[in-house]
């Protein structure tokens, strides 16, 4: 059993606030994922986890061992780092060997535990090499592989696919998560980016200036983000944000720009009680801005494309209607130029309201 | 240097490494040049001194017959290995504190043992004097073995310091967490890694203290105790009177271990220098 339990943990760094009262339960065999950009605090609450940090305050419990003092060697965990930390002086053998050789494990088991873990990655060939011999993914792998010889009841990896080229991280990526299956063991993984969060994670806590933001599987992320800091910081291409002031046209609510208005489903105008005749950000997907044939005042956006980009599966079509800069993702079918005039309709089931002063989600 | 064209080369390269290497090897080829030279061809104003027209080893046979040339080879070199093993393991520790430990006052220790390098040798010697007559080792080897490291240890903890920051923390934090304690770590990691900052840092004490020579004319009188540098200059200079031939044989023979060390580790000394730390 390794849940890891923290509790009001904070951290600073003489006046600096680097983590700040933070709190996460961590499941048994659960692949959390730590995100945020850097500066965030995500590291730093690895760290502490790792017992490479002090805590200022709080508690971090593994299982139901209070660890806030014990020393990262009695933590039963492994940690992965950002640069591998390989020992450039030793085999391949040697790294991985080194972690049960100083906790005094016999011999044959350490021989037999390397070989396992070597067997799971497919590094066996790779055994008598020196790290400087070895590429930036094998190198991840041994650094992987170090940690799953020990068998630690808690693996910390600290954003560990960034030093790799863009193909090897999604390979990566997917052998991470197998072999988590086959681990099944308790993961923390910190990353700063959203896809790498999104695929592995079992739930992701979103951070930003050492504050949890929203925590959740990452579809509740996607689907309602509590503020626009996490609307805008999952998806990519990012969502679209706009100000736009409340209004009755009619029976119906809307949402008014200067240059276009968008009348709200029922279900979006309940949420915005007291709000009315006020302003308020409005943030919509790339992908649910979808291509209209013609516009109709009220359902559809009347826009001018400015920059085309094809990916291949979509095309990115950044348009603007009127002031405000958008954004659509559109079928790769779709034939469209820059300067061509272009008509959005926004899903409104996915439109997403924010009060514009604390920037949570109007609920 | 692709496509550069030879006679450019030869302006910009070759020529000043000429004049430069000229510059900095006439001192011994004149040392050299001179061991072999009888007294009369050393003094005869008409013959060309920068041949040897006929050579002798009466310099060399003098050296090592009519003084005690190898007592004072082998003084300086138990004083040299001595306090180059009392530096290292010293400055060893103190870099590594300094740089990694992080304790309260690190930034200040540093700056402190470097203060400790700025005092000259030759105001630094007076009052080591009377501390090395306090402890009752005047004349002896170890009044050296002791006072040497005073400038050892600043120089050999700066450029350890340079070098132990080269390494990556986290490779520490790994063995930390795979449960090894700081002095393993100190061993097993930081130590193989560092060995080529550890051997210029060992090179460079021990070069400093085979040609030290304030600390050792102030500090030894005895004949028998002399280090190289001071044996030379007190016994082959007699008043106004140079033997400049037997004086040359002794400083070439007291360079050589020296340019041997160096030839030795050059390598090393290099990549040290510039804390080169190759993964």
């Amino acid at each position: 059993m390794a849940e890891v339990r923290l509790e009001n943990i904070s951290k600073h760094f003489n006046k600096v606030i680097a983590v700040d009262d933070f709190n996460l339960s961590i499941k048994d065999r659960e692949f959390v994922v730590l995100v945020g950009p850097s500066g965030c605090g995500k590291t730093t609450t690895l760290r502490m986890i790792a017992g490479l940090e002090a805590i200022t305050e709080g508690n971090i419990y593994i299982g139901d061992r209070l660890i806030n003092r014990l020393p990262a060697k009695d933590r039963n965990i492994a940690m992965v780092f950002q640069n591998y930390a390989l020992y450039p002086h030793m085999t391949v053998y040697q790294n991985m060997a080194f972690g049960l050789e100083q906790r005094k494990a016999p011999k044959e088991e350490i021989k037999q535990r390397v070989r396992e873990a070597a067997k799971i990655l497919g590094i066996q060939d790779l055994m008598d090499r020196r790290p400087k011999q070895l590429s930036g993914g094998q190198r991840q792998r041994v650094a992987v592989g170090r940690a799953i010889v020990r068998k630690p009841e808690v693996f910390l990896f600290d954003e560990p696919l960034s030093n790799l080229d863009a193909k090897l991280r999604v390979q990566t990526r997917v052998e991470l998560k197998k072999l988590h299956e086959r681990l099944a063991t308790t993961i923390v993984y910190v990353t700063n980016d959203q896809v790498e969060a999104m695929t592995m994670g079992d739930r992701i806590v979103v951070m930003k200036d050492g504050l949890i933001q929203q925590v959740g599987a990452p579809l509740e992320l996607y689907n309602s983000p509590t503020n626009i800091f996490v609307a805008g910081f999952i998806g990519s291409p990012a969502m679209n944000f706009f100000e736009a002031e409340l209004v009755h046209s009619g029976e119906r609510l809307s949402v008014q720009t200067d240059s276009f208005r968008i009348d709200l489903s029922p279900k979006k105008a309940a949420l915005t009680e007291g709000y009315s005749e006020k302003k308020v950000i409005v943030g919509i997907r790339p992908e649910d801005l979808l291509e209209a044939r013609e516009h109709v005042t009220g359902k559809t956006i009347q826009t001018t494309v400015e920059v085309v980009e094809p990916i291949g599966s979509e095309i990115y079509v950044n348009v603007s209607a009127g002031e405000v800069p958008l954004t659509a993702s559109v079928d790769r079918k779709a034939r469209v130029k820059p300067h061509q005039e272009f008509v959005v309709e926004p899903s409104l089931d996915y439109l997403h309201l924010f009060d514009i002063r604390n920037e949570n989600t109007l609920s | 240097m692709v496509g550069e064209r030879f006679g450019s080369k030869l302006i910009k390269f070759y020529t000043p490494l000429v004049l430069y290497l000229v510059f900095l090897l006439f001192p011994f080829y004149w040392m050299a040049n001179t061991v072999f030279k009888s007294d009369i061809e050393l003094y005869d104003l008409a013959l060309n001194p920068l041949y040897i027209h006929s050579p002798t080893f009466d310099n060399v046979a003098h050296l090592f017959t009519q003084t005690i040339f190898l007592r004072w080879m082998w003084n300086t070199f138990f004083v040299a290995i001595l306090a180059t093993i009392i530096s290292l393991a010293a400055s060893l520790l103190a870099a590594y504190a300094i740089q990694r430990l992080q304790f309260k006052t690190s930034g200040p220790t540093g700056v402190a043992i470097f203060l400790g390098y700025l005092v000259p040798q030759t105001i630094l010697f007076i009052p080591l004097a009377h501390i090395i007559f306090k402890l009752r080792l005047w004349d002896s080897l170890w009044s050296l073995i002791l006072t040497y490291p005073t400038f050892l240890i600043p120089f050999c903890t700066w450029l350890l310091m340079g070098y132990f920051k080269s390494i990556p923390k986290e490779m520490e934090e790994c063995a930390m967490i795979d449960g090894t304690s700081r002095i393993n770590i100190f061993r097993k990691i930081i130590l193989p890694l560092c060995l080529p900052g550890i051997l210029s840092a060992g090179i460079f004490c021990f070069t400093l203290s085979w040609n030290e020579f304030i600390y050792a004319l102030a500090f030894i009188s005895a004949t028998t105790s002399k280090t190289v540098p001071i044996g030379l200059v007190t016994e082959l200079v007699r008043g106004d009177v140079y033997h400049w031939g037997p004086l040359m044989a002794g400083a070439l023979c007291a360079s050589v271990p020296v340019a041997l060390v160096y030839s030795f580790f050059v390598e090393h000394y290099v990549a040290g220098m510039t804390g080169a730390l190759k993964e």
